[in-house]
């Protein structure tokens, strides 16, 4: 074995008889290490970027920044901020997940506890199909199929419920585009994210653990909630902060279906109120957008990038703690 | 996947003669729709999803009630905790099959050989002709642009990952892929505007948008790759070592031909899941109503953005070629999902 600064672990040192080999080995460990590190350069890159052109975009604004409700940067003096748009943002995600959440952690139990073994697998094919389905064409359908189909069930809710303040429709409330279908849409889009992954820590609970629990008399739920829950717990609240992140960051869909607006109102049924989000104002302010409108938007970009990065961070670290890392969806 | 079935076989540990058995429940269902039925003709109740809604509702009642009175607290709670589970994969199902189902139905209308092989130059606001076929070059090179960058480099970071690297430097590069997977996919489109169209003024391309489609493809194509790689046999590499080949060559050689049809799986996801992507195609190939062949230079339509300018403009014969755009999109993408998934078949390696 020829003396080598970089020696490989014993179990992985083939070959290594001639140098000549051992240049072939040093090419291709550089090459692949170029890669990982051009990763690590390009998270950086796109966070440096946005944030170049943000800055100085901020600096122009005559309001602030993350309290102003408004969005005309391009007017002068130049008036813009985030708060509607991380209000709609937070809100819509949110009822998104507390839509989605349950029905995906009931379908990952079905799949993993309650369906047939030969169906399992298949259905969890199914599932996932709802993935597949491009956002423009959820947008599509939510504009022209869910939100006309749904004036019924919203004026009920108004009508039933409308004594809580998330369901009143007011005096001049009219249903239809409103922030609920654009969540109900969202919720559609994060349901099969939250429950392959939650399905996937299900199956990783031990047999033995559900046997043991069936054998001392419990009943199907008994034994999901001595064997299966407390093993899975913090994975599933992993795939739900995945779900969140997709939802905050899902552009087409909502800029498609919502009637956009820049309040920040918690009527969700009021299509009069409507409300936006930062990505889908960033799809539908920038095509007429000037310069300073264009780095404004990127500045909004870069909030909804730090943002969903934090999020998303913080799941894969809960999602990996609780066992293997989840399956890229 | 499921409970053992041998416990199933086991002589019950409670009271046999007092569980409700399935004909029994399949009796309540009967009634329960019965009743409900007489109540809908009788009663200002009425539509065919109110009574759907209605029927699960006292359906679910109903067992849950003479579940309790007969089997006692515990069986009722498991009765109710099973039916809304079955009803959780009926939310998911139903949507999937009214999109489906609804784009094919309003999708058929316009799709036709004009639409394919017509662009939408030269029309005015009232035409119903025009089509998607500058749209679908525009998708075809875009996509087969990412995926020969986000391929090879994915491939790279991945035998990094699981071969070769170690310390701090292999786990920021797993940690940033991890979180990769979550960037919104605006948010790589701004990147690419920031960076590529208005930072190095190359205007509006295919390229810039097939850029960003790559920064969203990248970390799907390293995970499965990564996750497949991990699955060779260690003796595979041994044998091959023990041969004398070396470490790159076994990499090569033995290790990604014995990963592969896990690999071209991952990456037909991949795939399928960028050429659906709308957001960052609006900053980085905008639209434009003709065909653009080129594809490093000039606006360029793709499917998706076809799609959401059509809707943009909002006359029925708009909405009419963005279902008819939304089927091909839907055929397109589905396509892929399911030879993805038959291949997996094929696949010999399996977990644990």
């Amino acid at each position: 074995m020829t003396a080598s600064t970089e020696r490989p672990p014993p179990d992985l040192s083939g070959g290594g008889l001639g140098a000549t080999r051992r240049v072939g080995d040093r090419v291709f460990a550089a090459l692949t290490t170029g890669a990982g590190v051009l990763v690590l350069a390009l998270i950086v890159a796109i966070g440096a970027f946005l944030l170049t052109k943000a800055i100085p975009a901020v600096q122009k604004d005559s309001t602030n920044f993350f309290t102003t409700k408004l969005w005309q940067p391009d007017n002068d003096p130049s008036v813009f901020g985030i708060a509607a748009l991380v209000f709609g943002t937070l809100l819509s995600s949110i009822i998104a997940l507390v839509v989605a959440g349950p029905i995906a952690i009931g379908i990952a139990l079905y799949i993993s506890d309650y369906a047939p073994r030969r169906l399992a697998t298949p259905i969890g094919y199914l599932v996932d199909l709802l993935a597949a389905v491009p956002s423009v064409v959820y947008g599509l359908w939510g504009l022209l199929f869910l939100a006309p189909h749904s004036d019924k069930f919203q004026q009920f809710l108004s009508d039933h419920f409308g004594f809580i303040p998330l369901f009143d429709l007011g005096k001049n409330g009219v249903v239809g585009r409103s922030m609920m279908i654009a969540s109900l849409v969202l919720a559609i889009m994060i349901l099969p994210i939250v429950a392959a992954i939650s399905r996937e820590i299900f199956l990783q609970v031990p047999q033995a653990n559900r046997e043991a629990a069936l054998a001392l008399g419990a009943t199907k739920l008994e034994m999901i909630r001595l064997a299966v829950l407390p093993y899975s717990k913090s994975g599933v609240v992993g795939a739900l902060m995945l779900g969140l992140g997709r939802a905050l960051g899902e552009t087409i869909a909502v800029a498609l279906v919502l009637s956009l607006s820049y309040s920040t109102s918690f009527h969700i049924i009021d299509a009069n109120v409507g409300g936006n989000t930062i990505a889908a104002n960033i799809a539908s302010q920038y095509q007429a957008a000037e310069p300073l409108g264009q780095r404004a938007l990127i500045a909004s970009g870069l909030v909804l990038f730090v943002i969903t990065f934090a999020v998303n961070a913080l799941a894969r670290y809960v999602v990996t703690r609780s066992g293997k890392r989840a399956a890229a969806v | 996947m499921s409970a053992p079935s041998l416990l199933d076989q086991l002589p019950g540990l409670g009271d046999q003669a007092r569980r409700l058995h399935a004909p029994v429940r399949l009796a309540l269902l009967a009634l329960t729709v019965l009743v409900s039925l007489l109540l809908f003709a009788s009663t200002p109740l009425q539509g065919r999803v109110d009574f759907v809604v209605f029927v699960v509702i006292a359906f679910a009642l109903v067992q849950t009630g003479v579940s309790f009175a007969l089997e006692g607290r515990r069986h009722a709670l498991d009765r109710l905790v099973s039916l809304l589970v079955h009803l959780a994969l009926l939310a998911a199902v139903v949507p999937l099959v009214s999109v489906l189902s609804y784009t094919v139905y309003k999708g058929l209308k316009k799709l036709d050989g004009q639409f394919l092989t017509h662009n939408l130059t030269g029309l005015g606001p009232l035409d119903t002709n025009g089509g998607e076929y500058h749209a679908i070059i525009g998708t075809l090179e875009q996509v087969l642009m990412a995926t020969a960058i986000a391929v090879p480099l994915g491939l790279l970071v991945a035998i990094y990952i699981t071969e070769y690297g170690k310390g701090w430097l292999a786990a920021a590069v797993r940690f940033v892929i991890d979180v990769m997977t979550g960037i919104p996919s605006i948010v790589a489109g701004l990147f690419v505007f920031a960076f590529w169209v208005i930072g190095l003024h190359r205007g509006y391309s295919g390229l810039a948008a097939a850029f960003s489609l790559t920064i969203l493809m990248l970390p799907v194509v390293v995970r499965s790759s990564e996750e497949m790689i991990k699955l060779v046999p260690a003796e595979l590499r041994e044998a091959s070592y023990a041969l004398g080949l070396p470490k790159w060559k076994t990499i090569l050689r033995i290790v990604l031909p014995t990963a592969s049809a896990g690999i071209t799986t991952g990456t037909m996801l991949a795939v399928a899941r960028v050429t659906g992507e709308t957001a960052p195609l609006l900053l980085t190939s905008f639209i434009t109503p003709a065909t653009n062949t080129s594809p490093i230079a000039g606006k360029q339509t793709a499917i998706p953005t076809f799609i959401f300018s059509q809707i943009g403009l909002g006359r029925p014969a708009n909405y009419d070629r963005a279902w008819a755009a939304a089927l091909t999109l839907i055929i397109i993408v589905l396509v892929l999902y399911i030879s993805a998934r038959l291949l997996t078949r094929r696949n010999t390696l399996t977990r644990r």
